[in-house]
């Protein structure tokens, strides 16, 4: 079976259904003829569509990275206290310097998101190792005590519409042209990782073996999370979070292929961007011409995708 | 040679090696024995820099291993440590294959290539090569993980309880695939091994280890006796001689 051509067809059907579905009739057809059809394409239907896809994609190979560097199955960049983190430091930045410039809360975010990640890396270390579901439970413990502060930070200074958008289940409706241009940093950063594929494949096997032959841990430990932390920081300022994607593609794609990144990577990213698209569109059709967030089916669909996982092979992290 | 001297080292306070010194000759085969808690895996886990060295110092080759780079210390010696469950999902040819990555560095050649295929087959594993990890037996999991030492092709082989999970006719595979290695290709190799009659059967050097210090070393017919073995089990323990080697009874 090759995954490459089914995922990348399916990703184009997609994305074409996604160009003309919206509560404004855009006929394909008539774009050039009809500048009303092409204004609304360009400025809305187009960055949405591709502010979707690079999410999806983006978020799971974070969450094949976060999966490495933890060496756990059950974890993603939304239960590792990145996202929290991200939102954190955007608080942070909006209360302390409210006319900062956009790049500097996306560092302020990136550099938050990548404090609250390390210290998820830090506790589950004195954790025993055979105690497989520890190492989730702590990252939903780290998360949820980060979101309260964040949350009482919120109330304390006014700011909850904000902190909502970012923690709240992630849609796609505020996507027009100029507002979401950042999540192409985060496609940049999880490209990157492709190169390193190896060194994260290598350090999945554990310390004594990547050390064995030669890999500097430290190293690649750190690049893993500077792309977890900037990918979830993008995504969250951008269009908050979305659950469960950085979960349950890497292990779907692991069943099938293995964890050989090089190969799987791709896979990774392509199977992601087709699901946050099918969810996004499903959200856009149940109740038409309103929607549903895509944050939300994919909470339900993810919810259930990660069960089956849960009770398919309990015995192995 | 690996030369040793000074080694000590501590554990959470307790004192696991007291002022080692010793060498693993080069060319040989030298085997780590001894009890449970002797400070074996630890020795070897220091010289492969596994963990940091806290006292002492160590060479490999020249080499001295807290400062030599460790990629450059990966085309010396590969070493294999004691496998605990490893959640990764690799087909075996895919893991073996990373016994290559310190000389390629992700570009394999012709050459790795052909390693690997050596390595697979030298170990029994071609017809499981597409298996993955997760789905194989435990000793079809440590045969690939020393495969993939193997495929390191390096002039060292440190590799701590080997025979683990192995069963008998791979185990002697094993002893037999080293000894080839060392009389054939000049290579020398380092194991700490729990069953004392491989030790006998195939070690060139044995090192006796208790307690963290260093109790006989030396050619096996010389340490491998009555005295030295019952002294270091704390137990009644008969040598006979089996095939001109030392054969260690311990229902004496």
């Amino acid at each position: 079976m090759r995954p490459m051509p089914a995922l990348l067809m399916a990703l184009c059907a997609l994305m074409l259904a996604s160009l003309t579905v919206g509560a404004a009739h855009v006929d394909l057809r008539d774009i050039f003829s009809d500048p009303q059809a092409m204004l609304v394409l360009l400025e809305s239907r187009v960055p949405r569509t591709v502010a979707v896809a690079l999410t999806g994609a983006a978020l799971s190979v974070a969450g094949v990275l976060i999966q490495a560097l933890v060496r756990n199955r059950f974890v993603g960049p939304d239960t590792a206290g990145t996202a929290e983190g991200a939102a954190l430091g955007l608080l942070a930045i909006t209360i302390l310097l409210p006319s900062s410039p956009l790049w500097l809360r996306m560092i302020a975010a990136s550099l938050s998101a990548m404090a609250t990640t390390w210290l998820f890396l830090t506790v589950i270390r004195r954790l025993p190792v055979r105690e497989v579901m520890l190492i989730p439970i702590a990252g939903l413990v780290l998360s949820g005590v980060l979101g309260s502060v964040v949350t009482f930070i919120g109330w304390q200074t006014d700011l909850m519409q904000y902190v909502g958008v970012w923690l709240m289940s992630g849609e796609f409706s505020g996507v027009i042209a100029g507002r979401y241009e950042l999540l192409w940093v985060a496609a940049v950063a999880a490209g990157l990782a492709w190169f390193a594929a190896d060194r994260f494949a290598i350090l999945g096997l554990g310390d004594q073996v990547a050390t064995g032959l030669g890999l500097s841990t430290a190293s690649v430990m750190r690049l893993g999370l500077a792309v977890v932390s900037v990918v979830t920081a993008m995504v969250v300022t951008t269009v908050g979070m979305i659950p469960f994607v950085g979960l349950v593609v890497p292990n779907l794609v692991a069943r099938i292929m293995g964890d050989n990144l090089r190969a799987s990577l791709p896979v990774v990213a392509l199977s992601g961007a087709v699901l946050v698209m099918a969810c996004d569109l499903i959200g856009r059709l149940v109740i038409y011409p309103y929607e549903v967030p895509a944050g939300m089916i994919l909470g339900i669909f993810g919810a259930l995708l990660f069960l089956w996982l849960l009770h398919r092979r309990p015995a192995h992290g | 040679m690996i030369q040793i001297s000074n080694l000590g080292h501590k554990i959470g306070g307790a004192q696991i090696l007291h002022d080692i010194t010793t060498s693993f000759p080069k060319g040989k085969l030298t085997a780590l024995i001894g009890p449970n808690g002797a400070g074996k895996s630890t020795l070897l886990r220091l010289v492969g820099r596994l963990d940091p060295l806290q006292q002492g110092e160590i060479t490999v080759a020249g080499h001295d291993v807290s400062r030599t780079p460790t990629e450059e210390l990966a085309r010396v010696m590969a070493i294999l440590g004691q496998q605990t469950a490893i959640a990764s999902r690799l087909r075996l040819s895919e893991l073996v294959a990373f016994g290559r990555w310190p000389h390629h560095q992700g570009r394999p050649g012709a050459d790795d290539r052909a390693k690997v295929a050596q390595a697979l087959d030298a170990f029994a594993l071609t017809p499981l090569a597409n298996r993955f990890l997760d789905e194989v037996s435990g000793g079809q999991a440590q045969r690939a993980h020393i495969a993939m030492a193997f495929a390191q092709d390096t002039d060292w082989l440190l590799l701590d309880e080997p025979l683990n999970n192995l069963d008998m006719s791979h185990a002697r595979a094993l002893m037999a695939r080293l000894r080839d290695l060392i009389d054939t290709q000049g290579r020398s190799v380092g194991l700490v091994v729990h069953e004392i009659n491989y030790a006998a059967a195939w070690a060139d050097h044995v090192i006796a280890m208790k307690d963290g210090r260093i109790m006989a070393e030396g050619f096996a017919d010389d340490v491998l006796t009555e005295a030295v073995l019952s002294d270091l089990y704390d137990a009644p323990i008969a040598v006979g001689r089996h095939q001109g080697r030392p054969l260690v009874l311990h229902h004496a």
